[in-house]
């Protein structure tokens, strides 16, 4: 089946992680190693745990799986509530971004049971028990759950994301039908949280150029943009068997796009429109 | 990625630039799968026909000269295909000095085996 978007995906997997001996092929300083438990408070009625990645770089140490347990009857119901329910209740020194706390800026991305997803539309409940949560994957990590973004953004910065006009500036805004608008449905709700990069394996392997899903879905945004007059020269920063061709159609980032959005899609789109070009 | 490089975040994005290419072994890659379903359904198909023929009959089969044209383009597309699916794995997963060598074996690899096979078959068409 080829997945369109996040909505088809069932929340019941099989597998909750891929079975591989934990630790598997990771560097000895990368080790994740058992952390510290903190039971719930006394008299909480409803409990639940979350095994939550914690890293200290200031401290030397490797980083550590703590286990929280959370009372839920004194907390939101989203693993944002939950994460400041720690933060303010048990242990401040816990680290993540976080904004709008309503799925439009993208900061609180990670991955929760096995899926990146944005940590203030994730329902605890839709989580297992223990739920586990870690900072997006393939990222270096700064802190706990904060993943260095700089690389990802500086590939976003290299397809040039705005736009690009040849003509001389008219005196009025730029005009576009409604038909010209609707080619950018689906691809302008992006909010660059970099769920979908952080779970592209050809972005795992290959990610030093390899673009990655989001990027790529921002390009096709800018080439379907009816405004904008560089449509060659966005080409021709994307012909490379690395930056575009390196997607393999595994899909994960559909499959994980907290916005239901479809890069793969988009990738397709672009892939197309090179096809175009040459004959 | 080598971080400890004196280069700007973007300078390492950008890299060594676009190569211009890629879209070829991408466009022959799916082109020559178009025409592996037919060619191989054929084959496959040919070859269940063929159990408990003997070596004559089968020969005399590889002969017409509709099979003849139909295994020399079999075995092009077969191995041109292989070349192009290899390279994309090698290039995926191997990031050590021997890319290059291995990607160069591969080609050599599958022409060599492209040509034996349309000798072959050539041979038993037009051989004594």
């Amino acid at each position: 089946m080829i997945i369109r978007s996040s909505d088809q995906v069932p929340r019941v997997t099989a597998l909750k992680r891929f079975p591989v001996p934990r630790n598997f092929g990771v560097s000895p300083e990368s080790r994740i190693e058992k952390g510290k438990t903190w039971s719930a408070p006394s008299g909480a009625a409803r409990a639940k745990s979350f095994e939550i990645y914690r890293y200290d770089p200031d401290s030397g140490d490797n980083p550590r799986l703590d286990t929280f347990e959370v009372d839920l009857d004194d907390c939101g119901p989203m693993v944002l509530d939950a994460l400041f329910w720690i933060k303010n209740k048990v242990d401040s020194t816990l680290t993540f971004r976080r904004s709008c706390r309503e799925g439009i800026c993208g900061s609180c991305a990670m991955n929760m049971d096995g899926t990146n997803w944005l940590a203030c539309t994730r329902f605890i409940s839709d989580l297992g028990m223990p739920a586990t949560i870690y900072p997006l994957a393939n990222m270096r990590v700064i802190k706990d759950l904060v993943p260095d973004l700089t690389h990802v953004f500086a590939q976003y910065a290299m397809i040039e994301p705005w736009l690009q006009s040849k003509t001389p500036d008219p005196d009025a805004e730029r005009l576009q039908s409604r038909e010209q608008r609707s080619r950018l449905d689906g691809y302008y709700e992006c909010i660059l949280c970099f769920c979908c990069t952080s779970g592209c394996p050809s972005h795992w392997w290959n990610g030093d150029r390899f673009l990655g899903p989001a990027v790529l879905l921002q390009a096709w945004r800018w080439l379907a943009e009816s405004r904008d007059d560089a449509t060659g020269d966005r080409l021709d920063i994307l012909e490379d068997p690395f930056r575009l061709y390196r997607c393999h159609t595994i899909l994960n980032c559909t499959r994980t796009c907290p916005k239901g959005l479809n890069p793969g899609k988009a990738i397709a789109e672009i892939k197309k429109q090179m096809i175009e070009r040459q004959s | 990625m080598n971080r400890k490089r004196p280069r700007s975040p973007l300078g390492r994005a950008l890299g060594l630039g676009s190569a211009k290419d890629g879209i070829q072994q991408w466009w022959l890659e799916r082109v020559t799968a178009l025409a592996l379903v037919p060619l191989t359904i054929w084959f496959a198909a040919s070859l269940v026909a063929h159990i408990g023929s003997d070596y004559v009959i089968f020969i005399a089969w590889l002969r017409t000269p509709i099979v003849t044209i139909l295994m020399v383009l079999l075995l092009t597309a077969l191995f041109y295909h292989t070349a192009l699916g290899l390279q994309v794995v090698i290039e995926d997963y191997v990031h050590s000095g021997m890319k290059i060598p291995t990607l160069i074996g591969i080609r050599f690899g599958c022409f060599a085996l492209a040509v034996a096979g349309i000798f072959a078959t050539l041979r038993v068409a037009f051989g004594g």
